[in-house]
């Protein structure tokens, strides 16, 4: 079966339709699925849920999304860097939802591994317990949280052979995996596709069997915050 | 003298031991690891990396390679790359030794508010909610008062919690005090600084 696809449209082709929920990997803008964000704006389709770490910056990542007013609702952990994220979400036009970040890596997770729901310590007695299932192990409180299954889910990576096998590069790889692991469809975009046999099996990050689609594409890569040391004189 | 932002570092770098996987938070606590001396202390970036290292030099900023605060930093001859998932595994799962963090308000049961303040704009709570639950550590440095004067030890903390009951040493600009049962216990004072001198500066019950 082929996954090799073309270009990013071409991967999405009859996957995308209105207010459908995507799993989108990167941490800020590192490691984010930027090609497939583009083409899902060039589709147009609405009323997305994005289960997302970050929600971009205005002009990048998932922020060229909210431009459009594509999306209805973000989960997230933290949403600083992105002022029309604020106006949108100010103004009520934006639903948004706060997950502890480790606790939204593990709900991608478990869905993606077939469980429904688990306990953790994170958020006890705070807002983000509320409404929620409390359960004592060995005299320690846990919330339950659900694990998230996506419709989609849009990774990116470093290298891919043609079956899907991927690789990641440094703290690129962030979400990404248990992002791609959550969605009843993956779709890849990465720098490089390898011949089959070249990536060496005990290396592989995420296994091909939860990667459906791949493209390989120009990144713009863009860093978000710029920080050097100075050389000393030698 | 009260302690400065880099004393107040240098006091908390005190409390790691060899051998310690440590989170830090941003602000001050970012600091403390320019005071770690001998000690082997492996700094962990809940983005998915074990063992990091100082910001690059110019002209070889990696895109793929951040820190939790987004800002572009290199690797160690002993850095470990994960996923979130592992990431957030060995936070919750207690394995991290310490993590240093700032805060807006603690109160004198442990419990830690620093992701928002009502009416203003809310940006999230990244991990510090993880990394409080389940880091079995931890440590709060920050300005023993804020810039209007009041005590940021608090009896009840007034703002929305990050985490309840989970501070376990405080290190401010006038000293060091630990949550203990019934309230706060001064451990040590910067030099110059009395006790009494924290007493008055705190509200939070001194025991």
């Amino acid at each position: 079966m082929k996954k090799v696809y073309g270009s990013a449209q071409e991967a999405l082709d009859g996957l995308l339709f209105d207010g459908m929920f995507i799993a989108a990997g990167g941490f800020g803008l590192c490691g984010i699925p930027e090609l497939l964000l583009q083409a899902i704006k060039e589709a147009g389709t609405k009323d997305l849920t994005f289960a997302s770490n970050n929600a971009g910056v205005d002009d990048f990542g998932i922020g060229i999304l909210l431009q459009t007013r594509q999306v209805k609702k973000m989960i997230s952990s933290y949403v600083g860097e992105n002022a029309e994220f604020m106006r949108q979400y100010l103004s009520g036009e934006l639903e948004l939802e706060f997950n502890p970040q480790g606790t939204l890596a593990e709900r991608m997770r478990a869905g993606g591994c077939g469980i429904p729901g688990f306990y953790t310590k994170t958020g006890v007695g705070t807002v983000i317990a509320e409404g929620k299932e409390h359960k004592e192990f060995d005299g320690e409180t846990y919330i339950m949280e659900r694990g998230l299954v996506a419709d989609l889910s849009i990774v990116k990576a470093w290298k891919a052979d043609d079956t899907g096998n991927l690789i990641f590069r440094k703290t690129a790889r962030n979400f990404n995996p248990p992002a791609a692991m959550c969605g009843k469809v993956c779709v890849a975009e990465v720098e490089e596709i390898v011949p089959r046999g070249s990536l060496d099996p005990d290396l592989i990050h995420l296994p091909g069997i939860y990667v459906h689609r791949i493209v390989q594409g120009e990144h713009e890569k863009r860093i978000e915050q710029r920080t050097t040391r100075k050389r000393e004189d030698a | 003298m009260p302690w400065d932002r880099n004393q107040m570092a240098e006091r908390a770098a005190a409390e790691l031991q060899d051998g310690w996987y440590v989170n830090l938070g941003i602000g001050i606590p970012t600091l403390v690891a320019n005071y770690t001396g001998d000690k082997e202390i492996t700094l962990q970036s809940e983005n998915g990396m074990l063992g990091m290292g100082p910001f690059p030099y110019e002209g070889e900023e990696d895109p793929d390679l951040i820190n939790a605060g987004k800002q572009t930093i290199t690797e160690l001859n002993r850095t470990a790359y994960f996923d979130s998932a592992t990431s957030f595994g060995m936070i919750r799962g207690g394995k991290i030794a310490a993590a240093i963090l700032g805060a807006m308000e603690v109160a004198e049961n442990g419990d830690l508010a620093n992701w928002m303040i009502p009416g203003k704009l809310v940006k999230g709570m990244g991990g510090a909610m993880d990394l409080v639950a389940g880091v079995p550590r931890v440590i709060v440095v920050m300005d023993h008062t804020n810039k209007h004067g009041e005590s940021k030890l608090l009896r009840e903390c007034t703002l929305p919690l990050t985490g309840a009951g989970v501070v376990d040493r405080i290190i401010t600009n006038l000293g060091v005090l630990d949550v203990v049962e019934g309230g706060l216990k001064i451990v040590e004072t910067a030099e110059g600084v009395s006790e009494d001198d924290i007493r008055a500066a705190t509200e939070a019950t001194i025991v």
